[in-house]
């Protein structure tokens, strides 16, 4: 408690390290709203809960990670991983998620939950369970007398994924692929009616969320660090950011992917390191809470 | 007649089994377990269609309840745990089985008044959601226990070992799983042909319509997911007992094994009957079992893929298979001329 309440103290007499909580909670959502936007573009369009999300993510980080083992630049990895992580996707979609898309919510989500122990398993036993990271060897700059660093590498990595996030906007907005998904997302037999091959749209729509993912989880292990199951905490990171933002409000889900990684850094350094994940959690149960108590006043529940 | 001489013949067996296979005790107590966090899964998924994957959280609270209550009887509790294994605590036989006496229905009943709490919230929840924010919970659990130095934090916490000798200790854990499992399946047998049983069945077939005809879903609910805790956290606190030492995260609040294997128990002898449960938790057991004597390494790739393959091709389980090709077993009369035409 006393702990509590000195760390709330320092916040207050050296109001820049607000700024320092605020910079690296910022770089670290932006990663997570990658990971949110995956799985609200999933949900909307094939109505799938996608509890392997996480582990989407860590696998990426190993693809560019084991590149850069063999010698690749590390910033290639990011392609690498986003190529990669499409091909498993597809599979993935191929072999389960079709049979689930038909089936109650409950099935795909104890499904994925399956494939996502299956596939942090696969990775322990491929990569090892030590963590893993990629030194760029990038210098980090200093302001404030030192008291904000801000790491190159981090900063690269969070244009990368401003980059990303822009390309995959434009593309959803102009391509006429993306206009497809759309369609398919607002009412799927209508889309089929107008010639839409939904099966398709489907499994281009989970290949490119895997990919996405693919494609943060490279860019983590350049500025952080992967371990084989570290995936559940993205998984259940995304769903706080989806479940609080909604399905299909773009601005929400980077607002609330922000937001959550600022909180999560603020409750790290007030509760101390060991509360990060149980915050994250909580933060999914109080936005379930507050979204059923704006439900209750219409006396509806939470479907 | 003949089923009461089958519920005999298993009696028999449940009671033969320890001492005929004296190897396999712990075996069989793990599989009793399984037994009872199935059957207690299914009275809210299978019964009542709210599908729970945060029923884990009982079993931890259950284990750390049954801990503070054995040791509190005895030494404050925090300077125990302070010790981490410094300063010397003895407890004699008495101490020991008033701890286990006294521990495992508080932890019961501890359970239930949490599932009343928590409930209370999420319950306005459902389907996919009410299995999220469930989850939520019982990661939420582990991770503040794993903060909590009062009780050990991510240490964990050690209870004291059975005064007597090793063999007796695996023999009386395994009567008391057994004698818990078997409560808990007569419980069943004989709430589910009350109208409370009826009463859950219609909140898992229709909620809207179940309110609408006077039941008040939410005490329902509540009730039934009390139930189900307060059996997932009394077996938490043999488990307790049985493991002397537990750490949270992979002990205690394990989300990933038991937590979502009772699902898969459920799953994989029939949701929603009465020996659907008992007949998954045995399958899976065994399959457990063999995967981890002959597939070292990839058992858990196995498992998921169980999991998967479970949950898409055969979520009806092993009894909806058998209620689908043989009906006339279950009481179930079809008009085979009507269903030609």
């Amino acid at each position: 408690m006393d702990q509590i309440l000195f760390n709330l103290g320092l916040l207050a007499e050296y109001p820049v390290v607000n700024l320092k909580i605020i910079i690296d909670g910022v770089m670290i959502g932006a990663l997570f709203a990658l990971a949110a936007y995956g799985l609200a573009l999933v949900w909307g369009v094939m109505n799938v809960k996608n509890l392997a999300q996480g582990d989407f993510v860590i696998a990426g980080g190993y693809v560019a990670w084991w590149g850069a083992q063999q010698g690749m630049h590390p910033l290639l990895g990011v392609p690498a991983a986003f190529i990669l992580m499409w091909g498993l996707g597809w599979v993935v979609y191929k072999l389960l998620i079709t049979r689930v898309i038909e089936r109650d919510l409950f099935t795909s989500l104890l499904a994925t939950f399956g494939l996502a122990i299956m596939m942090a398993q696969i990775m322990n036993l491929m990569f090892g369970s030590d963590t893993q990271s990629i030194n760029l060897g990038y210098e980090t700059l200093y302001f404030a007398d030192g008291l904000i660093d801000v790491p190159i590498a981090k900063l690269i990595g969070v244009c990368m994924a401003a980059g990303l996030a822009a390309g995959v906007i434009t593309f959803m907005k102009y391509s006429r692929m993306g206009q497809a998904i759309r369609a398919t997302a607002q009412d799927s037999r209508a889309a089929r009616v107008m010639g839409i091959d939904t099966e398709k749209v489907y499994a281009f729509t989970f290949s490119l969320n895997s990919a996405i993912c693919g494609a943060a989880g490279a860019i983590i292990v350049m500025v952080w660090v992967i371990q084989p199951f570290y995936g559940i905490t993205y998984s259940v990171r995304a769903f706080v950011i989806v479940t609080a933002a909604g399905l299909g409000n773009l601005p929400g889900v980077i607002t609330a992917g922000l937001g959550i990684g600022a909180a999560e850094q603020y409750g790290s350094h007030i509760f101390g390191i060991g509360y990060q994940q149980a915050i994250a959690v909580i933060l999914l149960l109080l936005v379930l809470v507050w979204r059923l108590s704006q439900q209750r006043k219409n006396r509806q529940v939470l479907k | 007649m003949s089923k009461t001489l089958f519920y005999i013949i298993l009696g028999i067996i449940t009671v033969i089994a320890p001492f005929a296979f004296p190897a396999f005790q712990t075996q069989l107590a793990t599989l009793w377990l399984m037994i009872i966090v199935a059957q207690s899964w299914d009275m809210t998924g299978g019964q009542m269609g709210y599908n729970s994957l945060g029923n884990i959280f009982f079993y931890g609270t259950g284990m750390y309840v049954a801990a503070v209550v054995t040791i509190g009887l005895v030494y404050p509790v925090g300077e125990y745990t302070g010790a981490a294994g410094g300063g010397i605590y003895t407890f004699t036989p008495d101490e020991y089985f008033l701890g286990m006496a006294l521990s495992i229905p508080a932890a019961g009943i501890f359970c239930a008044l949490c599932a009343f709490i928590i409930g209370y919230v999420t319950f306005g929840l459902r389907g996919p959601y009410f299995a999220i924010g469930t989850l939520g919970v019982a990661i939420a659990g582990g991770e503040m226990v794993s903060n909590w130095d009062w009780i050990g934090g991510g240490q964990g916490i050690s209870m004291p070992s059975y005064p007597y000798n090793f063999d007796q200790f695996k023999t009386v854990i395994y009567f008391l799983y057994a004698i818990l499992g078997i409560a808990l399946f007569f419980f069943c047998r004989w709430l589910y042909q009350t109208r409370f049983g009826a009463a859950i069945n219609a909140i898992r077939d229709d909620e809207g319509k179940a309110e609408a005809m006077g039941i008040h879903t939410m005490r329902y609910k509540l009730i039934a997911w009390a139930i189900s805790a307060f059996f997932v956290g009394a077996a938490g606190a043999i488990s307790a007992f049985q493991l002397i030492h537990f750490e949270p995260l992979e002990t205690a609040y394990q989300t990933i094994n038991l937590g979502i294997f009772m699902v898969v128990c459920v799953l994989l002898g029939g949701k929603g009957t009465l020996w659907g449960p008992v007949i998954g938790a045995v399958m899976f057991h065994v399959f457990k079992e063999l995967t981890w004597n002959y597939f070292l390494g990839w058992q858990w790739v196995a498992l998921g893929a169980l999991i998967v393959v479970v949950v898409v091709f055969f979520q009806d389980g092993l009894m909806g298979y058998l209620k689908y090709k043989r009906p006339e077993w279950f009481g179930i009369a079809v008009d085979t001329k009507e269903a030609k035409v």
